[in-house]
């Protein structure tokens, strides 16, 4: 009786009322705060407080003012550098961990990878910094072996050394979405390919690669979206001509108080990084599809 | 050796990610205020010093009540989307765990001001309170991708019985599901305990004058005579994350091993 009262209406229902905190609580204090810096980006910035008069001149001025135009297209390069950088390098891991470690054994890899990830990311970009400054371990290191006669100095304080470290915080994130890819593929195609006569080279790249795909752009995304908006890396490391957008957005909120203006830049951000995650999902779509 | 040259570059690669935390305690016990090699010899006094470090309590204490409160709270709401989406089929399913699982790719600082102003829009003050609604958004995803796990791996039969034995729904969930689920949750408590301790932009942006301990060790990163003081205590804190980490990833898989689930390894 009981059972067959739970018919298709009320496990809609009572899916939708369980779903209903979590939803409720992201409703309230995700897509309105997401929905009012929008409007926010259209308003006017007066002296104490925000005039709610609709305007352009906060997009006009995000897009036109080359000081943040800069700021815009080196966070942009940035973001395209550490996802190539952290994506190609952690593909073979991936493919490592998933053909070549022994069952038994993947989690504690996953585990070893994941570790670095979860430990205080402040401290971590901090020691780039003394990993890559002019006493740093690269120097000095270069130096005693006698490669270098004085310490480099392109390593700090530049674009260099924020792709360095963002490359480094986001290798996890890039790994496992490939490494689930990989997990799937049915291991019969490989030996398939392999008894049509195709070399080992000409499987994986007739046959494992374009299966490890949706965990490629799954990674491309997952790197490219935060990475943009970070703050930590280019203020530590990054120096006068590393910072990008979220130092200015910083700067706009917390320090110059223009909120529209400060808004416009994020919602920019967002949106140019929404717009080239979709150009990338429509170029790739061939790959995203489930077996035919 | 299986993978050959794979094996070697997958070993290189675990030296690029540990490097900075091997160099930590390097310097948390070398005997300089320069954070510079050559070291200069072994000593414990950045250790005894943090013990006095003004400011550095009151930090601690911020953090542990924003990491406790947002991972029970985010862990709640966890299970309710981690049920919800595993058990029923609801119209805008899609949709809404879409919203909810937001936070995992918005860049921090946009959560970051967004909430900031609306809260100054409504009025409420800038506190501990202000950064625990901000990192309960930013955790909730990931407890409910340990949680999915978690869930997935039950046995949908084990729950018909409980009804055929006359449980109601509230009872069955109580007394069959959550005791198979509860290493799950444990793993998730403990993640987003890590998450929210790490978390820097949020409590930077809605700590106001409440100081957490990321946010502290940033202030003090200005001053070249305290950062020993702060490799000492990253030194305590990697090892505390890790700690928990491990804890973390026992019960995860003590949970699919006793739900008779396949281990696909990670926390993701």
């Amino acid at each position: 009786m009981k059972r067959s009262a739970r018919g298709a209406g009320t496990e809609a229902s009572s899916g939708l009322l369980l779903v209903s905190p979590p939803a409720i609580y992201a409703l309230v204090l995700l897509a309105a705060p997401l929905a009012t810096i929008i409007l926010y980006s259209f308003f006017t910035d007066g002296y104490l407080e925000v005039i709610r008069e609709f305007t352009f001149a906060n997009y006009r001025e995000t897009w036109v003012n080359p000081l943040y135009r800069t700021v815009m297209l080196r966070s942009l390069l940035v973001s395209v550098l550490v996802t190539l950088a952290t994506v190609l390098l952690a593909f073979p891991v991936a493919y490592f961990v998933s053909f070549h470690v022994d069952p038994s054994r993947k989690s504690l890899w996953l585990f070893l990878i994941t570790i670095p990830f979860w430990t205080s990311y402040l401290i971590r970009v901090f020691l780039w910094k003394v990993i890559l400054g002019y006493n740093g371990v690269v120097n000095s290191g270069l130096l005693s072996l006698g490669i270098i006669d004085e310490p480099l100095t392109f390593l700090l304080y530049n674009t260099n050394s924020v792709v360095i470290t963002l490359a480094h915080a986001y290798a996890p994130f890039a790994i496992l979405p490939i490494f689930v890819a990989l997990e799937k593929i049915d291991r019969s195609l490989l030996e398939a390919g392999q008894d049509l006569g195709e070399t080992r080279f000409a499987t994986f790249c007739r046959v494992t690669l374009p299966l490890a795909m949706p965990g490629v752009v799954a990674s491309v995304l997952i790197v490219f979206i935060p990475t943009i908006g970070d703050y930590v890396t280019p203020q530590l490391v990054g120096g006068p001509e590393g910072r990008m957008v979220a130092n200015l957005i910083q700067l706009q909120y917390l320090r110059l108080d223009n909120y529209p203006l400060g808004s416009a830049i994020a919602v920019s951000a967002m949106g140019i990084v929404a717009v080239i995650s979709l150009i990338f999902l429509f170029l790739t779509r061939r790959y995203l599809k489930g077996p035919k | 050796m299986r993978g050959g040259w794979f094996k070697v570059y997958a070993l290189a690669y675990l030296v690029f990610l540990y490097a900075p935390i091997v160099l930590l305690p390097m310097f948390a016990f070398n005997d300089a205020t320069v954070i510079a090699f050559p070291l200069n010899g072994f000593t414990t006094k950045w250790f005894s010093e943090m013990w006095v470090a003004p400011g550095l309590w009151p930090a601690l204490k911020n953090s542990l009540i924003i990491a406790v409160s947002s991972a029970v709270i985010a862990t709640a709401l966890g299970i309710f989307a981690a049920r919800a989406s595993t058990r029923y089929k609801f119209p805008g399913k899609a949709g809404i765990m879409g919203l909810i699982m937001l936070p995992l790719v918005l860049p921090e600082i946009i959560v970051a001001v967004s909430l900031l102003v609306v809260l100054l829009g409504i009025g409420m003050p800038l506190s501990i309170f202000t950064v625990i609604l901000g990192h309960v958004l930013m955790t909730t995803p990931f407890t409910i991708a340990i949680l999915t796990s978690a869930f997935q791996s039950l046995d949908r039969s084990l729950e018909e019985a409980a009804y055929d034995l006359g449980e109601t729904p509230i009872s069955a969930f109580r007394l069959v599901i959550l005791p198979l689920v509860m290493p799950g949750i444990i793993s998730s408590l403990l993640i987003s305990f890590t998450i929210s301790l790490d978390e820097f932009i949020i409590a930077f942006f809605l700590g106001g004058t409440q100081v957490t301990l990321p946010v502290y060790i940033f202030s003090q990163f200005r001053f070249p005579q305290s950062v020993p003081v702060i490799m000492a205590l990253g030194t305590i804190l990697v090892a505390l994350s890790i700690l928990l980490l491990s804890i973390a990833e026992y019960f995860r898989r003590r949970g699919i091993a006793k739900s008779g689930g396949k281990d696909t390894g990670g926390f993701l």
